[in-house]
């Protein structure tokens, strides 16, 4: 079982010698005998070889601003981006508002070829009267995609020009599709602009009660979000803003009040967190919220934050009430699961938060890695520091926030979070290398010759990733689950996900469909025939056999 | 039909001495087309007497895709066909996407059929492969390149060189000569033609400064037409035949800026 070193060379010995080193530098065999491992991360994928990822547009638009339900989401530029960021994310929300619900409308300018010519400033003005007039929304994004910035479109101006007129705030992205070197740019860039524009903008000065929360990078896949907040609700707390799964303007605006900030996906979301501590004084929590076990330390690990005997009892509680829901129903999947072996190679956090429910059900990663992390989401963020500035990484600016003059609120003394830092993972990530175990491989930015061969060589029982490189398992006999959009299912999140979680990759398992994988011509004849007697002529100087 | 890309740095006249030798093909019986790929469209203004030439690009956006030839396409000096690709307004859009956009319309519109020549008249540098669209895809077979002896003009003609260069391997198109459009520089005459030789080609014809260009201009008019008896009149009708008659299209061997600026201290106003 595993891969010795020289196993991986061997696999990439088919790489030109340039092309081979740079991989390498992407790919770590674990060994928990050393105290630190380095792994390359967040830099361009090699011309011509094919990964999963996707752009800065894909990474603002499609992942972090598109779910916020009451902005009307223009995209300006070609149909195309729009369309295929529309809906195809499994983001889902509740409409509590009706007349400010626009997930189920996609915008776009439709750039024509004299919008080209032109410049198309005018018709996204236009578009952007139109969208007031028709939909009335809380507010309006507009996002770049690749032409406009080659064209220089100025949509700042024409998103300030147009919040002037209207008096309804709309905000410009520039997240053209090739500012990055994945669609982490994009994450920053939206990042940014929420900070900016949305979070802040709301009159709230103290938050409902003293356990308010906001969830940031929950995205709501298949219902998430919703599993986890009925919990929350459950236990005493009031989650404030969703970042951005369900979310909107309504409750981001508002976001700055929280006492937590409780951070899923650290890899999308931790520069807004890291942002809201400087500004506002509210610390960010490293929270987990798939699986049992992780779900459970997520929990307490609140409850130590908050400090509070009542809130610690209630939080019990509702442990010890879900457990004995769910434990008897995992019981049976684990019988299918354990011994099993997979590979979780997922966005920049969910390759590293997926590992503990697998480990539950008794199922190894042995192979795990992020599509575009960055050093930090591997080593821990202590690395920050060193990660070197480079033409890969350089080209999203660092918003500098200030401590807000009148809401600035130091909500832990700094004593008291140094106190709380040795308990729980405040304003602090370790990572996913830290976690993993011996002789586990770790890859950055798999690429589709590597995820046959590592597939070919450790034969996992499950291989965990996205719709690109989904059927590629399937048809090397592989189960394959996707841990982006869950194959329609979810949620997977918190209790009831973990047994939905479980009750769907033993289905994988289990399926009938692997045993036809072999086609019965490799196993058995097709035709059958009987020799009945052989005549040998000569012809000329060649012996025929008839 | 031959088909003419002119280039030159910018302010170099290359829209004066297009026209003039048009008007000059013009008088020798030719048939010519006039294609503006700027988008100031002031190409065409000597022969239509003005600038109410309305645009390709500017049909485009008001008629939408359904356009008539009659829409762009106007008959100036001695039926001259005139057509101005045009573009946004300064600072905006991408005029570059503009001439490949008008360029491949008048293609399927046929504007082309019974021309014995087509000119482009393309704005200043190439800075981008829109501008590059002449010479790419077979559309002008020669290039001239109006230059003088004052040192930016022979760098930016250098520079073109090294565009045609570029597309000649790919394409058909080849360079047909440099013309001089002069600025009274000393050694002109030398100057060009050792720069000429140098890219391996030919100076094609001089052409003296005179101030009657610019009192034509100014009455809209080319000196062909509007002072057909004057010695400036024959320096276009020399160059119009010279062109006609031209045999000689080669691949431009650009040179180094090195080897330009040796050029220029021997053959210019220090030689």
């Amino acid at each position: 079982m595993g891969l010795r070193e020289q196993d991986i060379d061997s696999i990439l010995d088919v790489y030109p010698a340039k092309v081979k080193r740079n991989r390498k530098k992407h790919i770590l065999l674990r060994d928990t005998a050393l105290e630190t491992q380095e792994i390359e991360a967040n830099a361009r994928t090699i011309p011509g070889i094919i990964s999963n990822r996707g752009c800065a547009f894909a990474g603002c638009k499609g992942v972090v601003l598109g779910p916020l339900k009451d902005f009307v989401h223009i995209v300006h530029g070609p149909i195309g981006c729009a369309y295929y960021t529309w809906g195809t994310r499994r983001n889902k929300a509740r409409i509590e508002d009706p007349k400010q619900y626009f997930l189920n409308y996609c915008f776009s300018t439709d750039m024509q070829e004299s919008d080209i010519v032109f410049g198309g400033e005018k018709k996204l003005a236009g578009m952007i009267d139109e969208v007031v007039e028709t939909f009335h929304p809380n507010a309006i994004a507009v996002t770049a995609t690749c032409p406009v910035g080659l064209i220089g479109d100025d949509i700042q101006a024409v998103a300030r020009e147009a919040e002037k007129r209207h008096g309804v705030p709309v905000m410009a992205f520039n997240c053209e599709g090739y500012r990055g070197v994945s669609q982490s740019a994009g994450h920053h860039i939206a990042n940014n602009g929420l900070m900016e524009h949305v979070i802040g903008r709301g009159d709230l000065e103290e938050p409902p009660t003293r356990f308010a929360v906001n969830m940031l990078g929950e995205y709501n896949i298949g219902g998430d979000s919703w599993e986890i907040e009925r919990v929350l609700r459950d236990i005493g707390y009031e989650v404030i803003a969703v970042m951005t799964g369900g979310g909107s303007f309504e409750t981001l605006k508002n976001a700055h009040v929280a006492n937590l900030n409780l951070v899923q996906c650290h890899r999308s979301i931790n520069y807004i967190a890291d942002m809201l501590e400087k500004k506002y004084g509210t610390p960010w929590l490293k929270i987990n919220f798939i699986g049992i076990n992780n779900t459970i330390q997520s929990l307490r690990n609140m409850a130590v934050y908050f400090g509070d005997a009542k809130l610690q009892e209630r939080t019990e509680e509702v442990i010890a009430r879900e457990m004995s829901r769910v434990e008897p129903v995992l019981e049976q999947y684990r019988k299918i699961c354990q011994g099993k072996t997979a590979f979780c190679f997922v966005g920049g956090s969910r390759g590293h938060n997926y590992q503990g429910i697998f480990a539950e059900l008794g199922v190894e990663t042995i192979l795990a890695g992020y599509e575009f992390a960055h050093r930090d989401d591997y080593e821990g963020r202590a690395i920050i520091p060193q990660i070197k500035i480079n033409a890969d990484n350089q080209n999203i600016p660092e918003l500098t926030v200030e401590p807000d003059k009148k809401r600035f609120r130091m909500k832990v003394s700094p004593e008291k979070m140094a106190e709380l830092q040795e308990k729980i993972p405040l304003c602090e990530y370790k990572g996913m290398i830290v976690e993993m175990q011996s002789s586990s491989l770790i890859v950055d930015d798999l690429n589709h010759f590597e995820t046959e061969a590592f597939i070919e060589r450790l034969k996992p029982d499950i291989f965990c990733s996205g719709i690109k490189d989904k059927y590629v398992a399937h048809k090397m006999g592989v189960p394959s689950k996707q841990l982006h959009s869950y194959d329609y299912s979810g949620p997977y999140y918190g209790f009831k996900g973990a047994v939905k979680f479980a009750q769907d990759i033993t289905m994988g398992f289990v399926s009938p469909t692997w045993n036809y994988i072999t086609p019965p011509w490799k196993n058995k004849p097709l035709l059958k025939g009987d020799v009945q007697k052989e005549e040998v002529q000569n012809v000329g100087l060649y012996t025929k056999r008839t | 039909m031959r088909q003419i890309a002119i280039y030159g740095k910018g302010g170099i006249g290359k829209s004066t001495t297009t026209q003039n030798t048009v008007a000059a093909l013009v008088e020798m019986g030719r048939r010519v087309m006039v294609v503006g790929c700027d988008p100031k469209a002031d190409s065409t203004r000597l022969l239509l007497g003005g600038l109410n030439q309305k645009t390709v690009l500017d049909t485009l956006r008001d008629e939408g895709e359904d356009i008539d030839l009659a829409d762009v396409l106007k008959n100036g000096y001695g039926n001259t066909r005139c057509v101005e690709s045009g573009g946004p307004e300064p600072g905006v859009g991408c005029a570059g996407r503009g001439i490949i956009t008008s360029i491949n319309l008048l293609e399927s519109l046929n504007a082309y059929e019974g021309m014995d020549y087509i000119f482009y008249d393309v704005l200043g540098d190439v800075v981008c492969g829109g501008f590059a669209m002449p010479i790419r895809e077979g559309k002008a077979r020669e290039i001239y390149i109006v230059a003088s002896g004052e040192m930016m003009a022979l760098y930016a003609a250098n520079n073109i060189s090294k565009g045609v260069e570029r597309y000649a391997k790919t394409g058909g198109v080849r360079l047909g000569g440099i013309i001089c459009n002069s600025r009274n520089v000393d050694n002109e005459l030398e100057l060009l033609t050792a720069f000429a030789e140098e890219l391996g080609t030919q100076l094609i014809h001089f052409v003296p400064r005179d101030n009657m260009v610019q009192r034509a201009e100014i009455n809209r008019k080319t000196v062909i037409a509007y002072e057909p008896e004057h010695a400036q009149a024959d320096e276009y009708r020399t160059l119009a035949g010279n062109i006609d008659s031209n045999e000689m299209f080669v691949i431009p061997k650009p040179m180094t800026q090195e080897r330009l600026e040796e050029l220029l201290m021997k053959h210019g106003v220090l030689g």
